[in-house]
């Protein structure tokens, strides 16, 4: 055999065409709404058609009557259930979440009871028979209603479902009245629904006294396998969840609420397998919403523009039932690290209303950026000088690191600054400028808008959920190389990147590896999708994992052909002992001496080849990016029209552009979506009013442009050098396009941030009339 | 309810069966016979997930009754790559670059520019653009749609030269 030896293939790095592509391509992925089980039958749900009140009767009885209808649960069914219902980080809820509504329902949409039938139309038929009469009272629906109105729950003092931080005191007000320049705007972003393509779903089917299998829309089986056993105080080691191909989860999927919950407890009172797919109309109206935030922020500046200090005032509408009852007080921990703010104080409230509740959405913190980027470009005018130049005073750039924040966190590695100098290297401000000038003399309206911002990926070993996470790699006896992973992809493509690092630390060919995911009896615990991570702690894992299996097979190889560990190099698949190219052997060949012939293995050498590892990684990994986008408004219709965008992103190692591209463009698409289109408004009793996707407007390809990426990556401290970047563009989108449109109109005068910016409201900056109704 | 005989061709095999008058064509190629490629995600005409092709024309299967099928000949998904695994041109531009994530949306896609390209057809970049208005991603942002697009209307191009 004479085999060259080639350089190992550098893998990471590769636009390499995704595992999961083949089968997502030609109709073979396994979506929940793909399993069907021998005798399973299908749930729907009766909801509450008022935003309040108190229960005075539910009647099932007409609905019971449809031949295939097989049972109704409501609370009283569940009463008995042991259920102990959580929040992400398995902490408690303090509103005592039901599983049903229990004597009372708290928004339109609150299920009251869910229907077994043959079929799914069936089961929508009967609910659509049951009865619920409610004694209707006044419902809570703005943050306005919730500070004045009577608590969501009884037996509260008021509808503060958590509160941190302080009001101003008297010193920190006497700075920002003392500063050269005090700028101060309020914001308000609207609700938003995740609207994943694939609505949420869950098959359970109970298989003896305590066993249990679950498919189900979800973000980590590791998570909701360990989530229920909590739960429902089964053992974690009964419970097998499932889920191989999931239609996007975006935060919304990241455990069980209360439908799924329902499903699960259904299928081990009734005895068998259940299925509920959500409709869109309950996806868009009855799963967990997002945003619906308000906040006021104050920023003071010197002479010079170097800011001196801040205070925010923030508040979010959590609605009754939220997944998290925080007061997102990430927001204010994250509004600094980028920037050197040397004094900041803020008061964070989140509020129960009569709404439906919010849920985890990419980014849930990025109201820090939107606010922060736009008092900026604003304070920049105030004082005189070009936004890119206040950034430039007050961004913490290389040198100025390691830099403590206000919230105490250091960063060390950050680069805000450069990714911004970089974006400027490969955009023409100077030449922008002198065309918005002359368009503007001939009616065109053309603006740039910047952001910078850094965002904390890979978060690990400071929360509950949030650990590191565990590769197993194994070459099998076929040479091939399989590795089991508790990573999961609703569209992230790790099954490829992680392949990827495999191939390229184990030196064997990609299409050699496979990555086994999706179910929780595969790897082990690990949150999945959820805070940009990943890539960068399952992509350690990987890649240490694969280097042990590596040394391990020298180690034999060595053994075996009597030559040092030092000599041999494994590329190709092919094991070379350097300078005796005669001697090459295939992994194959390796393996099933490893496997089969273990007396020839080194003494106290295990057999088989398999190599496991559990990365930690830093508590937080820092990506860094500056964006610009280029719009051009029409006067005559308000219509914003992106011209161009332009991403300059700090993720560190990229193990493939193709995937890390996605993830950005696919956050900026939302990002687009929040600030021109995406809706979820109520009206003054508690109605939804965006009940499908006629009246919430997704972004379609027509509102987004090309992206344009600049990777201006330097390697992390993680092993492999990876930052996260899931949430990125989801963070930094509304921003830059917000300041681009404020730059656009700067003729015509200020535009209340009030999202979104449909064309009604640009045009009444433009007629400078208010229609708005706001009163501004 | 009324129930229906009908027959259908799917993907070259014939069906035939009985559905309820109410049962949509998606729901029947799903759950009647089979054919999960095809996705539902709005069930009310907006999103195209859903598309499959009628007579060689994209249709939302969530729109039509599997008794309007009755006698068509239907391609879902799971037709359009050759029997050796051989992806369809716009299953392999799509593949190339990137464009799908999650994959829900994906089938309908893929149908849409399929139906628009068969036959030897030669759309422009601008009508397969215009015919995505019609399809909702929320992965991708659109970007390796569109990249896809281009490159089918290259090698259109590359056809016709």
């Amino acid at each position: 055999m004479n085999v060259l030896i080639p350089g190992a293939h550098r893998y990471v790095g590769e636009r390499t065409p995704r595992k999961e592509d083949a089968r997502l391509l030609t109709g073979r992925g396994q979506f929940v709404d793909d399993i069907r089980l021998p005798g399973m039958l299908h749930c729907a749900f009766a909801r509450s058609p008022v935003a309040r009140g108190r229960i005075t009767a539910i009647d099932t009885a007409a609905a019971l009557e449809i031949p295939g209808v097989h049972g109704i649960y409501t609370q009283a069914d569940f009463a008995d259930v042991p259920i102990k219902v959580m929040n992400f980080f398995f902490g408690p809820i303090e509103a005592p979440v039901t599983i049903l509504a229990d004597g009372r329902v708290s928004c339109v949409g609150d299920p009251v009871a869910m229907v077994i039938a043959e079929s799914r139309a069936l089961a929508e038929d009967a609910a659509s028979l049951i009865e619920i009469a409610v004694d209707e009272e006044d419902p809570v629906i703005t943050l306005a209603d919730a500070r004045a109105g009577p608590p969501v729950h009884p037996g509260k003092d008021n509808n503060i479902s958590q509160e941190m931080g302080e009001e101003i005191g008297e010193e920190l007000q006497a700075i920002l009245d003392g500063a050269a320049h005090k700028v101060t705007r309020s914001f308000r972003h609207q609700r938003i629904a995740q609207s994943p393509m694939e609505t949420r779903g869950c098959v359970a089917t109970c298989d003896g006294a305590e066993e249990m299998t679950i498919w189900i829309g979800c973000q980590s089986p590791h998570l909701v396998a360990r989530w229920v056993s909590l739960a429902f105080e089964l053992p974690e080691t009964a419970i097998r969840v499932f889920a191989k191909d999931v239609g996007g989860g975006f935060g919304l999927k990241n455990f069980p609420w209360k439908e799924e919950i329902a499903v699960i407890a259904g299928a081990r009172l009734f005895g068998r397998p259940l299925k509920w797919i959500e409709d869109r109309f309950e996806s868009l109206t009855a799963s967990s919403h997002a945003r619906e935030q308000e906040a006021t922020l104050t920023i003071a500046f010197d002479e010079a523009g170097k800011i001196v200090a801040g205070y925010c005032d923030y508040s979010s509408n959590n609605g009754a039932w939220p997944m998290g009852e925080d007061c997102n007080v990430a927001v204010h921990m994250f509004m600094w690290p980028a920037y050197k703010m040397p004094v900041y104080g803020f008061i964070t409230r989140g509020w129960y209303s009569n709404t439906m509740g919010l849920g985890g959405y990419r980014g849930p913190w990025a109201m820090e950026s939107l606010i922060r980027e736009r008092v900026l470009d604003d304070a920049a005018r105030e004082i005189g000088i070009d936004p890119i130049e206040i950034r430039r005073k007050n961004l913490v750039y290389k040198p100025d690191q390691p830099h403590t924040t206000t919230f105490g966190i250091e960063v060390d590695d950050i680069s805000p600054g450069e990714c911004l100098e970089k974006l400027l290297e490969n955009f023409d401000v100077v030449a922008f400028r002198k065309e918005q000038a002359e368009a503007r003399k001939h009616g065109r309206y053309l603006g740039l808008g910047i952001a910078t911002y850094v965002e904390p990926t890979a978060a690990a070993g400071q929360m509950a959920p949030m650990t590191g996470e565990l590769a197993t790699v194994r070459i099998e006896p076929t040479g091939k190389v399989t590795a089991t992973l508790g990573t999961h992809s609703q569209g992230h493509g790790t099954a490829t990147t992680m392949a990827q690092v495999i191939a390229e630390r184990l030196g064997v060919p990609y299409e050699d590896v496979t990555v086994f995911e999706g179910d929780s009896a595969l790897g082990g615990f690990g949150p999945g999708a959820a805070g940009s991570r990943q890539a960068v702690i399952a992509g350690g894992a990987s890649w240490t994992a694969s280097e042990m299996l590596a040394e391990k097979v020298k180690k034999i190889a060595a053994h075996l052909y009597n030559a040092n560990p030092e000599a041999i190099t494994i590329s190709g698949g092919i094991v070379h002992i350097e300078g005796a190219p005669e001697m090459s052997r295939s992994l194959k060949d390796i393996a099933e001496i490893a496997y089969g012939e273990p007396a020839r293995l080194p003494e106290g050498l295990p057999p088989g080849l398999e190599a496991q590892y559990r990365y930690q990684p830093p508590p937080f990994t820092f990506t860094s990016a500056a964006h610009a986008c280029v719009v051009e408004i029409d006067a005559d219709t308000g219509f914003v029209k992106i011209l161009r965008w332009l991403s300059s992103e700090d993720c560190g190692t990229v193990i493939n552009p193709g995937v890390v591209e996605g993830q950005i463009a696919g956050g900026l698409a939302q990002g687009i979506g929040q600030v021109l289109l995406e809706d979820m408004p109520y009206d003054a009793r508690g109605n939804p009013l965006a009940a499908t996707f006629k009246d919430y407007l997704m972004p379609t390809i027509s509102d987004i442009p090309d992206f344009e990426y600049i990777h201006a990556n330097t390697p992390s401290k993680t092993t492999g050098g990876m930052r996260g970047v899931g949430e990125g563009g989801a963070i930094i989108g509304p921003p830059t396009l917000v300041n681009a449109i404020v730059d656009a109109l700067e003729p015509f005068g200020d535009i209340e941030i009030n999202l979104p910016f449909t064309p009604a409201k640009i045009l009444d900056v433009i007629e400078g009339r208010d229609v708005s109704g706001s009163g501004h | 309810m009324s129930e229906h005989r009908i027959e259908l061709t799917v993907n070259g095999r014939r069906h035939q069966a009985l559905v309820d008058a109410r049962t949509s064509l998606g729901e029947f190629l799903r759950d009647g016979l089979g054919y999960t490629g095809t996705h539902l995600a709005c069930e009310h005409g907006v999103c195209g997930a859903c598309t499959v092709m009628v007579d060689g024309r994209a249709m939302r299967s969530c729109l039509m009754l599997a008794v309007q099928a009755d006698g068509g000949e239907i391609t879902t998904v799971e037709g359009l790559a050759e029997p050796d695994g051989t992806l369809h041109p716009v299953q392999q531009a799509m593949r190339d670059n990137f464009g799908l994530q999650c994959g829900f949306c994906t089938p309908g896609v893929v149908i849409t520019l399929a139906a628009l390209t068969a036959d030897g057809a030669r759309p422009g970049t601008e009508e397969m653009e215009a015919a995505m208005s019609g399809h909702i991603c929320r992965c991708t942002g659109y970007q390796g749609i569109r990249r896809a697009i281009r490159q089918l209307a290259g090698a259109n191009q590359g056809e016709a030269a």
